[in-house]
């Protein structure tokens, strides 16, 4: 099997955190570069074309399709609302009249004497985007969104459910070996986001659900529990936009699986304060994997920065985390990465790592292991 | 010009592959070949830069200049570069495109059949009788961003409406492309000829509209060749353009570049014209398996889109369900615990497997995906739909409809299996064992695997169109597919019918090269491996009571055999074949086949008592 290499997730205590907020089509950006924006405000907003609604006037009135510009009552460009006649037949001697009716508000885009059809344009939809996590405008995008700039905790998930959510973020386990039971769950969480340990069940997840929590952040969640919440079995792991008030980010993986320390710490440091989460998740080229963004002021920052870009790969005394079996969610050093191709016991022939896990040296294959980044 | 040294990439979404083949004493053979990681994406953003990465391992391997700086010496001089560069490429996605159609299941999948042979993934076909109404169909076009639409529809000098009517839906979605917010998306149309004034009329000015010859010009018969060159062509002028580094690489390359699988279903239907033979090719990748065949001279090829061994892992489990993965794997194991392991597989997609029971069970999905693509595939390879037959009498006893599937196991001489699952597996009895499994050919068939993926380099040789370069290019792919892409792993050979268990279902003289002459009884629900090299051994195949090994019930056959890496496997598992679902006794039958043929030798017999 080809080689590759899984780059580590990030678990950074401070570094710039850059957010491209782009419409889907061109429109107009509503703020200037150098702007400071929290989460609600609107950067950037355009009209999406309205639905369409095609009737067959032809069809309906029983005439050929070339006669349909003369049936024609509203022509081309003309606003109709839902229920005015838009088409009449002369009728005989002026009565036995058949007639068409607009089924929506819309204007009348194309009568085709070839078809019969007339299109029907419903009014635009306007989309708006927010900022979705406090900063400044970095730059704008003239026509198509800005980049917004900001410094603080850039953490990010293996998968994830929901798209973007935000709120206050509440550590309401222990340890990192904690489960989220159901009993954890009091109205008191409604609009956070909430930080688990190893695990939460379907029941306690729909309990979430129920009481309006904003967010939850945890180690691990059973795959087969996923088909319960999104009403399908996910095929593939490309998700953020199902309709869910409670946004799911794993930490870890499919499982019962404790959170990785330095995530679990560095959550748990930052207790009470506002987080951006984002569950979306893609896994194809051009990965993208669900993340937490907890913006700092200047004066929470303590300027030991890290660039959120600059990866290493793994090194001798680099802290991973086998991500697969026999060895799944085990963290370990690296001892040394010998060159020369090792079979496994599946026979498999690969480049290996030596790994320390609690005091033992085991060879994993690297492409099994995920350097855990860290600032 | 005497071709003397090729070098051609395939730049996949994860890796950039380079061969280098070149001429020695009067043989095209593959000399080096170097890979490096694909750049279209961030941080780079050029994919040149993968290109030359993969091309400078392939010049320190060959150990002569190929590149000066940042590109490619063409052509060669003295000893310094090669005589043509030619490109592959599936990176960012691939071409992915939404055909229409006035019948689903005539100009629909005339239309479809055209757009998978030119290589693109398929992402909707639309027809006037698919039962959406024309809000959904919009509301489809606009969330979908194909990179190209084909709209077909209408024999020529018929009517005109309904292929209108698909013009005028399309022009209401008013369609943007995937990528590039700047450009008009390429529409080309391939219908009535009679409606082309009409549908330009109604796209021309929206969209990049291109008029082509009827892809059903007559209900009797498809024209798909020059859709399929017009996509190739727009993919080149639009779709490539978008893509970031592609207009440098296409001024380097010497032939068009084609997309990655439209090569590769090039070169298995030369392969299959020039041998005069039926093939079916597989490629099973992390999100999607290709197949295509060639069957009556004909030429198929299908995308499942997400059956595959990573990224859409999860989606085979979801298909197939958990049961029909479970019946492939000889121990017992957590249901639960088997879904999580499989769902960690799929967010993180470039694991291996280290144990040898994930082995097991990834091979076990293996066999699940290629099932399920082939089924799809055979649906799909069908005679034309619509055709009125002439009848006689006794036909029209006989309820067989037009669309019967072209796909007939018995008549299949060779099969080729690509993509990490089947060309990297440890053992080479593992991908035989996965293609006779999932595929079950009939009969006498021989399988190969591609051992490294370099089919679409030598499809994309086999397709050059300058005149002076055509011939040695074309002889050179075929050389090199013969020599060195193809392991032969070896023949299986497959009774079709049922017997009772340890009845015999095959009696099998074999004489092998080295003049021995050996005989095999093959009983019902048996696997036998016998192991000799590619080489031709001749075979008496005597049929048990009521089986039929290729020449029809009980009739016996004299023919010429080839074994391979893996050897000659007589399979007497019966067609079709019936896996035990009695646990004990299934993980009993499947440790036998396992041993048989050497699968998975240091497996204990976990779960047995």
């Amino acid at each position: 099997m080809a080689h590759a290499y899984t780059p580590g997730l990030k678990v950074l205590h401070e570094t710039k955190i850059d957010k491209e907020r782009r419409l889907p089509l061109k429109g107009t950006v509503s703020v200037e570069k150098g702007k400071v924006v929290t989460p609600d405000d609107i950067v950037a907003k355009t009209d999406l074309p309205g639905n369409v609604q095609m009737v067959n006037v032809a069809n309906q009135l029983n005439i050929d399709a070339e006669d349909v510009n003369d049936a024609m009552i509203a022509k081309e460009g003309t606003a109709v609302k839902k229920g005015e006649m838009i088409a009449e037949t002369k009728g005989l001697f002026g009565l036995f009249k058949t007639n068409v009716t607009a089924p929506v508000d819309g204007t009348i885009e194309v009568i085709s004497d070839t078809t019969g059809q007339v299109v029907i344009r419903e009014a635009p939809i306007p989309v708006e985007i927010d900022a979705y996590m406090s900063g400044s405008i970095k730059e704008v995008i003239p026509e198509e969104g800005v980049v917004i700039e900001s410094e603080g905790v850039f953490i990010q998930g293996i998968f994830g459910i929901g798209g973007e959510s935000r709120g206050e973020l509440e550590v309401i386990v222990d340890s990192r070996e904690d489960e989220i039971t159901e009993e954890l769950l009091t109205t008191e969480l409604t609009g956070k986001i909430i930080v688990g340990g190893s695990f939460i069940s379907l029941k306690a997840y729909k309990k979430a659900i129920q009481l309006n929590i904003a967010g939850i952040v945890v180690g691990g969640f059973n795959y087969f529990d996923l088909e319960d919440i999104l009403g399908y079995t996910l095929g593939v792991a490309i998700t953020g936009s199902e309709d869910l008030i409670t946004s799911l980010i794993v930490t870890e993986g499919y499982g019962k699986i404790r959170m990785g320390s330095q995530t679990f710490d560095l959550l748990k440091e930052h207790h009470g304060k506002f987080a951006s989460i984002n569950g979306a998740t893609q896994i194809r080229a051009g990965v993208i994997r669900p993340e937490i963004v907890i913006p700092l002021t200047k004066d929470q920052l303590k300027g030991d920065h890290k660039d959120a870009d600059a990866s290493e790969g793994i090194q001798a005394g680099s802290l991973v985390r086998v991500i697969r079996a026999p060895y799944f969610g085990r963290m370990g050093k690296v001892v040394n990465l010998p060159s020369e191709l090792k079979k496994m016991e599946s026979e498999t022939m690969v480049r290996v790592a030596v790994i320390e896990i609690d005091g033992e040296n085991v060879e994993i294959p690297r492409a099994n292991l995920e350097m855990v980044e860290t600032d | 010009m005497e071709l003397r040294s090729i070098l051609a990439t395939d730049c996949g979404s994860t890796t950039t592959k380079a061969i280098l083949i070149e001429k020695i004493d009067g043989e095209y053979r593959l000399s080096v070949r170097g890979e490096a990681p694909t750049t279209v994406e961030a941080p780079f953003e050029d994919v040149t830069k993968g290109v030359l990465n993969a091309v400078m391992e392939v010049e320190e391997l060959a150990g002569r200049k190929l590149l000066d700086g940042d590109n490619i010496i063409t052509p060669r001089n003295d000893e310094e570069g090669v005589d043509i560069y030619i490109s592959t490429s599936s990176a960012g996605g691939g071409l992915q495109m939404m055909v229409a159609g006035v019948v689903k299941g005539m100009t629909g999948e005339s239309a479809e059949r055209a757009a998978l042979g030119a290589g693109s993934i398929v992402m909707d076909v639309l027809a006037s009788n698919d039962g959406r109404k024309p809000h959904e169909k919009i509301t489809r076009i606009r969330q979908l961003r194909p990179d190209m639409i084909l709209l077909s529809g209408g024999i020529d000098g018929g009517t005109t409406k309904h292929v209108v009517e698909l013009a005028e839906i399309l022009a209401a979605a008013n369609p943007k492309p995937r990528l590039g917010q700047n450009y008009k998306l390429p529409v080309i149309y391939a219908g009535n000829k009679n409606a082309a004034d009409k549908i330009e009329e109604t796209l021309g000015e929206i969209t990049d509209l291109d008029l082509t010859e009827n892809i059903r010009p007559v209900l009797e018969m498809e024209n798909l060749k020059p859709s399929r060159d017009k996509i190739h062509d727009l993919f080149m002028e639009h779709v490539m353009q978008q893509a970031p580094g592609y207009k440098k690489l296409m001024s380097w390359t010497d032939a068009p570049i084609m997309p990655t699988p439209g090569a590769v279903g090039a070169l298995i239907e030369m392969v299959a014209e020039k041998e005069n033979i039926s093939v079916v090719g597989v490629d099973i990748g992390g999100a999607t398996t290709d197949i295509f065949s060639v069957f009556q001279k004909q030429f198929n090829r299908t995308v499942s889109a997400n059956l595959g061994m990573s990224y859409s892992i999860c989606n085979v489990l979801a298909e197939s369900g958990l049961k029909n993965v479970l019946r492939w794997v000889p121990f017992d194991i957590d249901e639960k615990e088997l879904t999580n392991r499989i769902g960690n597989k799929m967010i993180r997609p470039t694991t291996v497997p280290q144990s040898l029971e994930e082995l097991v069970i990834e091979q076990a999905i293996a066999r699940e995906a290629l099932r399920l693509s082939f089924i799809q595939h055979k649906s799909f390879a069908v005679n034309l739909k619509g055709v009125q037959k002439e009848r006689t009498i006794s036909d029209a006893f006989e309820q067989t409809d037009s669309g019967e599937s072209l796909v007939d196991m018995m008549e299949l001489d060779l099969m080729v299996g690509s993509g990490g699952v089947l060309s990297h597996a440890p053992r080479r009895e593992q991908s035989a064992r996965m293609l006779i499994d999932s595929f079950l050919p009939e009969g006498i068939t021989q399988l190969a695997v591609d051992s490294i993926f370099m089919m679409p380099q030598l499809g994309v040789m086999a397709n050059i169109e300058k005149e002076e370069l055509a011939e040695d290019a074309r002889n050179a792919a075929i050389e090199v597919f013969e020599k060195d892409c193809l392991i032969r792993l070896g023949t299986c050979l497959a009774p079709v019918g049922n017997a009772k268990p340890g009845a015999t279902v095959l009696m099998a003289e074999l004489k092998l090269p080295n003049g021995d002459i050996q005989k095999h009884e093959i009983k019902y629900g048996d696997i036998i491996r016998i192991e000799v090299p590619y080489e031709p051994v001749k075979a008496t195949l005597t049929p048990g009571k009521g089986m039929d090994i290729g020449a029809g019930k009980n009739e016996l056959i004299e023919t010429t055999i080839y074994g391979g890496v893996v050897g000659i496997i007589f399979d007497g598992r019966g067609r079709p074949m019936e896996i035990p679902s009695d646990p004990k006794q299934r993980i009993s039958d499947l440790s036998k086949w396992s041993d048989a043929v050497d699968e998975y030798p240091d497996l204990e017999g976990q779960g047995l008592e």
